[in-house]
């Protein structure tokens, strides 16, 4: 294994595995809110219980999250100093306001979590919101920094004694690169606000509350399949499903979008992502298959003519760029991102049938849970987001392959000099191996420790707030 | 009317290294005593062992994650401010950096499995990961810092850092500041935990163990002396080449021993403003030592800083957020850290949502 590419992977693994935890750090939140707020309009236990237990799942994912992100942030400068030296001040302005956001996400979650009996619950709620708030704001943050490396922009540099001013990717002097270059000055917000920051934040939120409202609407379904009637399982499928369902229907809208500005911005990566090979019109849409990358084209895709160009242009006689007419040292990989774009969409597809099925049964007062095939649906979509999530992430950043700084620095310009790569690669992949299988081995006791209906039943009759309650919060086990 | 040196002192990139400095110093206040909590946690013996270690995580719990970040604000502003330096420290210091995030992963993971995990033995265990690498990793931060002073790391023609990745912190030096770090944190949380806890036995242990990392600190601390006269010239030269380096020692000194002074007879809030003055000492003390240079005799604070461009509202950036973010951290603190009396007669008044969790997460 090559050094870059232990680093490539390091960087990949890890970021594959903190934006679990992001994701749920950005949308756990929302769905603790609405339990603790319907709890203290209507008094239903179940929906305390809940707020309480979300709260507690989202303080262990938001613990691991933060410690994953320190080490990807570290990582950014470890692996690539080269990028970090020429790019670090021209994305310093997301990375600040980030640091604030993640500041203010940390203190209000210690608030909310240490806090149920020390604050009013209006507050109490409050607090929750402004976590939801800076955790959401955070994400927006670290993905705006992301689209920078997509679409450079927003500063001066000197390269060869000749000072150039990028106020946008194409005033990037052909042939030149950023290694050993001089930024002489930064435009912040011009960086902050490339072109891809709306585009890419937007779809990344929007995922967010897609995946998370999937995965836990899954992990109550299939508790409430064993346990017909709880209400403690039947208010998180509703919460969830309020969640999951609005960013499912949102997310293809966001990723046509998205898609549309891939494509104008970022020719090579949509013409890989989609593994289209020859620049023309009424460019076809390439289903499945196999792209050789030897032979420029693809084994046994189902092509569908000019869907292509109407979906990058709105026109099917516009013409779409093909990977052919991109020369072959500026080419990304094919079949990783073709692969994955396919995942993501099939599973935002599915996430779109699902979630309009349940905000149809929300909206008609019917109870999502009375029909048993849609618990088992929700059962079986409860990984989708997650999958779609990592597949987007690898459309991405495979996908703007060979660059670190699109057009402008090479991954491999970038890579740190130090050897022997592979060995933080295991070491970094052995941690989070064990760190996941805790986490899912904790949250699993969590899960596990739900109360039952007669519980339920019996906090009601006692009134809150009560030690029966209480005791429901602890769980059957003393889990603590 | 200042003179144009004084102006000069006030260009966008030395103050961006004064923030860098405060942000250390917050770090070390309260991240750091988040540290000390797990080596104390580590430490803990007796016939209080499980009450000692109580006390440290309903001290630690609320907080640590928001402390934490002051690293990140230091890491941001550093490539931010500082890119050239940031690529070639992060070049050279790969590993002992890489180490140090394994620790700092590890401990904020443990302690979360540990407050939430079941109460049982084998999730328990993850208390001994928890101040295993709260020891480790304050020794490895150190070792960074060490390294960055002792002059070591150089850089070639172009800018580029000339190193063989091990060098540069696998000597004496950086090391013997590790352990002084490591104890330095400890005698922070000890002395903290004082104030905040209300058994008189529980508070007598911290009392000692606050005396005895303070010992420990002088120990290592004079190791470290020793060892940077010849492991990093420069630093030496400016924290013994002078007078008045020679009196801000025995300020320090002097706070050190007013320290044990105000442990020894009972007056924990003393004894926790003068602990506070001693790490404020220890970590204006470095910075000086820098005198003027980012990479100690490679790359000068004058003129390596980024552009105006982005250090102005960086600026602006921080103190907006420090305006906001500085009363919310005070929120926090009045919240969780008021002795701990009045939020047992709160939890007493309504019995039925006491939570072990929350109010005290149970510990091995």
């Amino acid at each position: 294994m090559t050094d870059l590419f232990a680093a490539r992977s390091l960087m990949a693994f890890s970021l594959g595995f903190h934006i679990l935890f992001a994701l749920s750090g950005m949308a756990m939140p929302v769905l603790m809110v609405l339990a603790e707020r319907r709890w203290l309009a209507r008094r239903d236990p179940a929906d305390y219980v809940l707020a309480r237990r979300w709260a507690k799942g989202t303080a262990i994912l938001f613990a691991v999250g933060a410690v994953s992100g320190t080490a990807l942030s570290f990582e950014l400068g470890l692996l690539w100093p080269e990028f970090m030296k020429q790019a670090g001040p021209v994305i310093g302005m997301p990375f600040s306001f980030e640091g604030f956001a993640f500041f203010f996400e940390g203190i209000f979650l210690g608030i909310y979590l240490y806090g149920w009996d020390r604050i009013p619950p209006k507050l109490h709620v409050g607090a929750g919101m402004l976590v939801a708030m800076f955790g959401s704001l955070s994400g927006f943050l670290v993905t705006g920094a992301n689209a920078w490396m997509n679409t450079p922009q927003g500063f001066d540099v000197m390269i060869g004694g000749v000072a150039t001013s990028i106020r946008t990717m194409s005033d990037w002097p052909a042939g030149a690169t950023l290694l050993g270059a001089k930024v002489v000055e930064v435009r912040p917000f011009e960086a902050m606000f490339s072109p891809a920051f709306a585009e890419q934040a937007i779809h990344a939120l929007l995922a967010a509350f897609g995946a998370v409202g999937f995965g836990v609407a899954g992990i109550h379904a299939w508790m409430l399949r064993r346990d017909l009637g709880n209400a403690f399982h039947q208010n998180a499928i509703r919460h969830a499903l309020v969640v999951g369902g609005i960013a499912a229907i949102a997310l293809p809208f966001s990723g046509d979008f998205s898609a549309k500005h891939v494509a104008s911005w970022q020719p090579a990566k949509f013409a890989a992502m989609e593994a289209h090979w020859e620049t023309g019109p009424y460019a076809p849409l390439i289903l499945g298959g196999l792209p050789d990358e030897a032979s420029s084209r693809n084994i046994g895709a189902i092509e569908i003519p000019a869907v292509l160009s109407f979906l990058a242009h709105g026109d099917t006689s516009a013409t779409v760029i093909g990977l052919n007419d991109i020369p072959a040292d500026r080419r990304p990989p094919v079949a990783v991102p073709h692969a994955a774009f396919q995942i993501m969409v099939a599973a935002g597809l599915a996430m779109l049938v699902i979630g309009l099925t349940g905000i149809w049964f929300l909206v008609r007062g019917i109870a999502p849970w009375s029909r048993p095939w849609f618990l088992t649906t929700l059962v079986w979509a409860s990984p989708l987001g997650f999958i779609a999530v990592e597949a987007g992430w690898t459309v991405t950043e495979v996908g703007r392959q060979p660059w670190i700084a699109n057009g402008m620095l090479r991954t491999a310009e970038a890579v740190t000099p130090m050897p022997g790569l592979v060995w933080p690669l295991i070491l970094y992949i052995g941690l989070y191996a064990l760190l996941g299988v805790v986490v899912a081995t904790l949250l699993r006791y969590h899960v596990m420790e739900s109360p039952s209906t007669a519980e339920l039943a019996d906090a009601t009759r006692a009134g809150a707030p009560s030690a029966a309650l209480a005791e429901l919060v602890e769980g059957r086990h003393a889990i603590a | 009317m200042p003179s144009p040196d004084f102006l000069a002192l006030l260009a966008p990139g030395n103050i961006v290294a004064v923030v860098i400095v405060v942000a250390m110093l917050a770090y070390t206040l309260t991240g750091g005593a988040d540290f000390g909590g797990g080596v104390l946690d580590l430490l803990a013996t007796g016939p209080r062992a499980g009450a000692q270690r109580r006390s440290i995580a309903r001290a630690i719990g609320p907080i640590w994650e928001a402390n934490h970040v002051w690293l990140l604000v230091v890491l941001v502003l550093m490539f931010v401010a500082f890119p050239t330096a940031f690529a070639a420290i992060m070049t050279a210091l790969h590993l002992p950096m890489l180490l140090m995030l394994t620790g700092i992963t590890l401990r904020g993971s443990a302690f979360v499995f540990r407050a939430y995990g079941p109460d049982r033995p084998e999730w328990r265990r993850w208390g001994l990961m928890f101040g295993a690498a709260s020891a480790v990793t304050p020794i490895l931060l150190g070792v960074v810092f060490g390294a960055i002073s002792s002059g070591r790391i150089t850089l070639g023609p172009g800018g580029a850092v000339r190193t063989d990745f091990v060098s540069e912190w696998l000597t004496p030096f950086p090391w013997a500041t590790g352990l002084m770090l490591q104890s330095l944190f400890a005698f922070l949380a000890a002395t903290y935990l004082t104030v905040e806890e209300d058994d008189p036995e529980v508070r007598n242990d911290f009392r000692r163990m606050a005396v005895r990392a303070s010992y420990a600190f002088f120990g290592t601390a004079v190791l470290a002396a020793i060892m940077a006269r010849t492991g990093a010239p420069h630093l030496w030269a400016t924290l013994a080449g002078s007078y008045q380096a020679w009196a801000m020692q025995a300020v320090l000194a002097g706070v050190a021993i007013g320290a044990i002074v105000a442990l020894e007879t009972d007056r924990f809030q003393l004894a926790r403003v003068l602990a506070g003055a001693q790490v404020t000492l220890v970590v204006l003390g470095w910075a000086a030592s820098q005198a003027g240079w980012i990479l100690v005799g490679q790359i000068p604070l004058a003129g390596s800083a980024a552009p105006d461009g982005i250090l102005i509202p960086v600026i602006l950036a921080l103190v907006a957020g420090l305006a906001l973010l500085i009363p919310t951290f005070v929120l926090l603190f009045w919240l969780f850290h008021r002795p701990s009396r009045s939020v047992e007669a709160r939890t007493e008044r309504r019995p039925s949502i006491r939570l072990r969790t929350e109010v005290a997460p149970p510990v091995r």
